[in-house]
């Protein structure tokens, strides 16, 4: 919608990350990484697992820590205290790979519970907008369900929904159909496609290389914590620099 | 490439970030800190006066103790009185075998809990000729003096009802829960009947009943040795709690076992005995453990119903006796170490044995 | 089909057999227990409890002397039973849930402390620490002649010795006027909340609610003759007479249960709280809840799904606990009917008497907390 497009304005790039590295213990998993996303760019992640796409953008909204380097979202850098890393996260929204739904509450209350008691909202206004956003996920006549009553792809489009009630500026998606079956891929990603279409950032960890193709500005392959190769889909798909990532289009575009 | 930054950091400087971390993270944190070392180095510093600086250990008189008038622990209690906390009035010369018969029941416990031995024909071996031998060692005959059950008491009476309160529990148990299961009306409700009827009441009803409602059940000039009495109630309530968890674990039995079963031609009962029963049964070990340490301290109930067990003979030896009964306090902590040290190690291994058996499940 | 046929007529001959073997155990328990009561010339009846009970009980909550029956005695037990069993799971709910919480902090200090009390009770039995407790009341305190005093208090070993108000109607006004207080805070707070769910603004209207907890037992207490008359304890002779006293039973019992059931419950309730799902908490934390809204608004309500059940189990545990009360002392249902029964022979009726009440019991709280337990379930497909 247009409300996302006018979010827009000010700087140019809305992350830029400089020489990020992140241990687990001894385990390098993040190594010298640097990008800059811009404003309403569409960013898909690609590797083979363990190669730490879920961790990089789980460090964008303070999920985790890095130890070296910096993080900048929106001007606002990560810096490690509580007071930024909620700052942070105002402005960013998460879709996780199992939906983490709040099975206690309806549809229509997961969806309120942070802008009530986060922005301190009326509840009336809370569920006028709200009842937007499940019905651009078309989802709205669920509102009064329970999640253990939905399928999972019903899930997934409540879990978009419920972020893209704090109206972030950015939306990240760790995965976002890897615990779907088959059949509600596509329910999931169409979402996604229309939510691309209206200007909004996204960075998207994903094995769906259709989705990519249709949708990214870039497509970045990560192997072994290292940022291999970036591109736009077409040269990405076209022309791999990499013989690693060749290798792993390979094995992915088979199937 | 850079390196990761723990490398850099000596143990005083770790050291220095754990104690950050984990005391000082917070002004709430800090308070907390200090407020918990504060009562901590106070209660601790009294206790250890009391304990052990101005204790009396060894076998010193009750004079002595009664000098240190409350500023230090009589452990002399313990060490005059040790014998009969323990083994009650079991003639003196003859200790030894009450001892004896301990280490054999601690001894079967360790084996019963290695994986080899969990097969049922090697269990009731074990328990069988280990039962037979603490037995030989307790009553006496061929060999040894004889010694009437009446002069019996403490630490082995309460490792007995303990263990055959459990060992004789589990068959009926295990009838009952598949009892609870079964199709036939009657025998569910019996099951169903029995299983409420006594985990609703408490185990001194129990006990009660068995005590005094025996005698009346039975023609007269027929009576029961006490200490089988309490024994026969300890059996009849346990087997209601293991009836509950065995049928938590058959009730994790998948359907398709039972289906694999009948398909083979298999009966109900050879069903249970060669496919689901081993497995049910071997699912619930942990909480058969936790089962197994909730009997062994419900025996210090006995105690009401004058049996006497290690309780009773902690209690006979430090509160019965005029001159030494103000030291009740270092004979119960002696009591309390003894249970605590059985309980605790069983526990230990339950929780050992669930992520063990956890992790094998994992495939 | 014949194989049908044959599975069927065992399975009759299977339960016929049950039945029947039940029946000849029976038959011949009774046949026996008729000749014995016979030769004790004792008469199976409940018509003992009307006759003449004949001795006291140190503590009750009814009036109750010598000359009441048996049955009065009953009723007696029965409500101390109730009595210590009810404050005892409220205290030990309370202190459960505040070690539970205690072994998730953040400072390790806390962590072990926690951790240390938890693993120190629960592998003790109960009745070795209620004779501890009982033993240090007892004992440790000074006599009566030369108690402990704070103010008009009196602390020895015949218990704690307060100054009780008169009976008066005043008092009960003004119980009820807390009553009423609570209710108006009920009321008060569900509209706060609907009110601020709908506009968004945190009324600061808390102190209705403080004002109410103050005037209306006031009110209460003054309009039915403001009594003022207190009742001091005095010692007199070995104990003290007037005001109330808490007799160093109950204390040991009361502290012992609390204890010990506390320690079981802190283990649930730690379990229940790890035991929601760690994308609860990141999904959560996505959404920029503070720690505070996160326990509250999306693990409490979860964790509490799983610490029912097994809570359940632990009060039922409680109660029938409290029977162990006849270890030290405090007459309680199980006590009385021990005296009841030696005093005559009536133990048939009296044991089953004392299993009818703790199955009662039993089924009311099983009965209460299934119900609380279907209303929280999560609802699913």
């Amino acid at each position: 919608m247009e409300e996302l497009a006018q979010l827009a304005g000010g700087v140019e790039e809305i992350i830029r990350i400089d020489a990020l590295n992140k241990w687990f213990g001894d385990f390098h998993v993040l190594r010298d990484i640097s990008l800059r996303v811009r404003r309403g760019e569409r960013i898909v992640i690609c590797g083979p697992s363990g190669s730490g796409k879920s961790t990089l953008i789980r460090c964008l909204n303070g999920l985790e820590t890095h130890q070296a380097g910096t993080v900048v979202v929106d001007g606002i850098e990560l810096t490690g205290t509580l007071k930024s890393i909620e700052a942070v996260r105002s402005d960013i929204g998460m879709v996780f790979q199992h939906f983490n739904l709040f099975p206690h509450l309806t549809v229509l209350d997961n969806c309120t519970l942070a802008p009530i008691w986060v922005r301190k909202q009326p509840r009336a206004r809370a569920e006028a907008a709200a009842m937007k956003f499940l019905q651009r996920v078309r989802i709205g006549d669920q509102a009064h369900k329970y999640p253990g009553q939905l399928s999972g792809g019903q899930q997934q489009r409540v879990a978009i929904a419920r972020a893209l009630c704090m109206t972030p500026r950015i939306m990240l998606f760790d995965e976002p159909t890897s615990a779907l079956d088959p059949e509600m891929v596509k329910e999931v990603l169409d979402t996604m496609v229309d939510l691309a279409k209206d200007g909004m950032t996204m960075l998207c960890v994903t094995h769906e290389m259709g989705f990519a193709r249709a949708v990214a500005d870039r497509v970045i392959f990560m192997d072994r914590g290292e940022i291999v190769e970036e591109a736009p889909p077409i040269e990405f798909f076209a022309n791999p620099k990499s013989a690693r990532t060749k290798q792993f289009l390979d094995q992915i575009l088979d199937r | 490439m850079p390196a990761p930054p723990r490398i850099h950091r000596s143990p005083v400087h770790r050291s220095v970030l754990w104690l950050r971390a984990n005391l000082f993270s917070s002004p709430g944190n800090t308070i907390t800190t200090l407020v918990v070392l504060g009562l901590l180095a106070w209660l601790g510093t009294r206790f250890f006066e009391w304990a052990v600086v101005n204790a009396s250990f060894g076998k010193a008189s009750v004079a002595t103790c009664n000098a240190l008038a409350g500023h230090g622990a009589c452990w002399s209690v313990v060490a005059n009185k040790w014998r009969q906390m323990l083994f009650g009035i079991y003639p003196q010369a003859e200790q030894w075998r009450p001892a004896l018969a301990v280490i054999l029941f601690c001894l079967m416990l360790v084996a019963s809990a290695t994986r080899s031995m969990w097969h049922a024909r090697r269990l009731i071996a074990l328990w069988g000729l280990g039962t037979l031998v603490c037995t030989w060692l307790m009553a006496g005959g061929l060999g040894l003096t004889p010694v009437p059950t009446a002069l019996w008491g403490g630490l082995p009476i309460t490792l007995m009802l303990a263990v055959f309160g459990t060992l004789l529990a589990f068959p009926l148990g295990v009838l009952l829960a598949l009892g609870r299961r079964s199709q036939l009306p009657i025998v569910r409700a019996v099951s169903i009947v029995y299983i409420e009827l006594i985990r609703g009441v408490p185990l001194i009803t129990v006990l009660f009943m068995a005590s005094i409602m025996f005698a009346l059940f039975l023609p007269e000039g027929v009576s029961f040795d006490k200490l089988l009495r309490a024994q026969i109630a300890i059996i009849l309530f346990n087997a209601a709690y293991i009836a509950e968890v065995v049928r938590g674990g058959l009730q994790a039995m998948p359907k398709g076992q039972y289906e694999a079963a009948h398909a083979l031609g298999l009966g109900y009962w050879r069903t249970q005995q060669l496919v689901i029963l081993p497995q049910a049964l071997r699912i619930t070990i942990p909480a058969q453990v936790n089962s197994f340490i909730d009997n062994f301290k419900d025996t210090s109930l006995v105690i009401i119903v004058s049996i006497f067990d290690f309780l009773y003979a902690v209690k006979q030896s430090v509160v019965s006796d005029l001159e030494w009964r103000h030291y009740f306090v270092e004979g119960y902590l002696f009591a309390m170490s003894i249970y605590w040290i059985f309980c605790f190690a069983m526990s230990r291994y339950s929780l050992w044995l669930e992520s063990h058996l956890n992790r094998e499940h994992r495939t | 089909m014949n194989m049908q046929a044959t599975e069927r007529l065992r399975n009759v001959l299977y339960q016929v057999a049950l039945v029947g073997a039940i029946g000849l155990v029976a038959g011949y328990a009774a046949f026996n227990l008729i000749h014995n009561l016979e030769s004790r010339s004792i008469r199976i009846g409940f018509s003992y409890l009307t006759r003449e009970a004949g001795f006291e009980i140190s503590e009750k909550l009814l009036e109750y002397d010598a000359t009441y029956t048996y049955g009065r005695a009953f009723v007696v037990g029965l409500l101390n039973t109730l009595f210590v069993s009810a404050v005892a799971i409220v205290a030990a709910s309370v202190l459960g849930l505040s070690v539970g919480i205690a072994r998730l902090s953040p400072n390790w200090l806390l962590r072990q402390m926690a951790s240390v009390f938890v693993e120190s009770v629960r592998n003790v039995p109960l009745i070795l620490q209620l004779l501890m407790w009982y033993g240090m009341v007892t004992e440790l305190f000074p006599p009566a002649e030369r108690a402990l005093q704070l103010g008009p208090m009196f602390l020895s070993q015949r218990g704690l010795s307060l100054p009780w108000p008169e009976a008066h109607a005043g008092w009960p006004a003004a119980l009820l006027g807390l009553v009423a207080a609570f209710v108006f805070w009920l009321i008060w707070s569900r509209r706060t909340q609907r009110l601020r769910a709908q506009t968004g603004r945190a009324s600061a209207a808390w102190w209705p609610s403080l004002v109410a907890f103050v005037v209306l037992p006031m009110a209460g207490w003054a309009f039915m003759g403001a009594p003022t008359a207190f009742s001091m304890p005095e010692l007199g002779g070995f104990d003290f007479e007037g005001g109330k006293n808490i007799s160093p039973e109950f204390t040991a019992l009361f502290v012992g249960l609390s204890i010990y059931t506390a320690a079981f419950i802190a283990e649930i309730v730690r379990g229940g709280i790890v035991a929601v799902p760690k994308g609860q908490i990141e999904a959560a934390q996505a959404l920029n809840l503070t720690r505070a809204q996160r326990l509250r608004l999306v693990i409490l309500p979860q964790a509490l799904r799983v610490i029912i059940p097994p809570l359940t189990s632990q009060y039922l545990n409680l109660t029938k606990n409290s029977s162990l009360a006849v270890a030290i002392g405090y007459p309680d249902l199980v006590s009385i009917s021990n005296t009841t029964l030696n005093q005559t022979g009536q133990a048939i009726e009296a044991i089953a008497l004392m299993m009818a009440v703790y199955l009662t019991l039993s089924l009311a709280i099983s009965g209460l907390m299934n119900w609380y337990n279907a209303r929280v379930k999560l609802v699913e497909r």
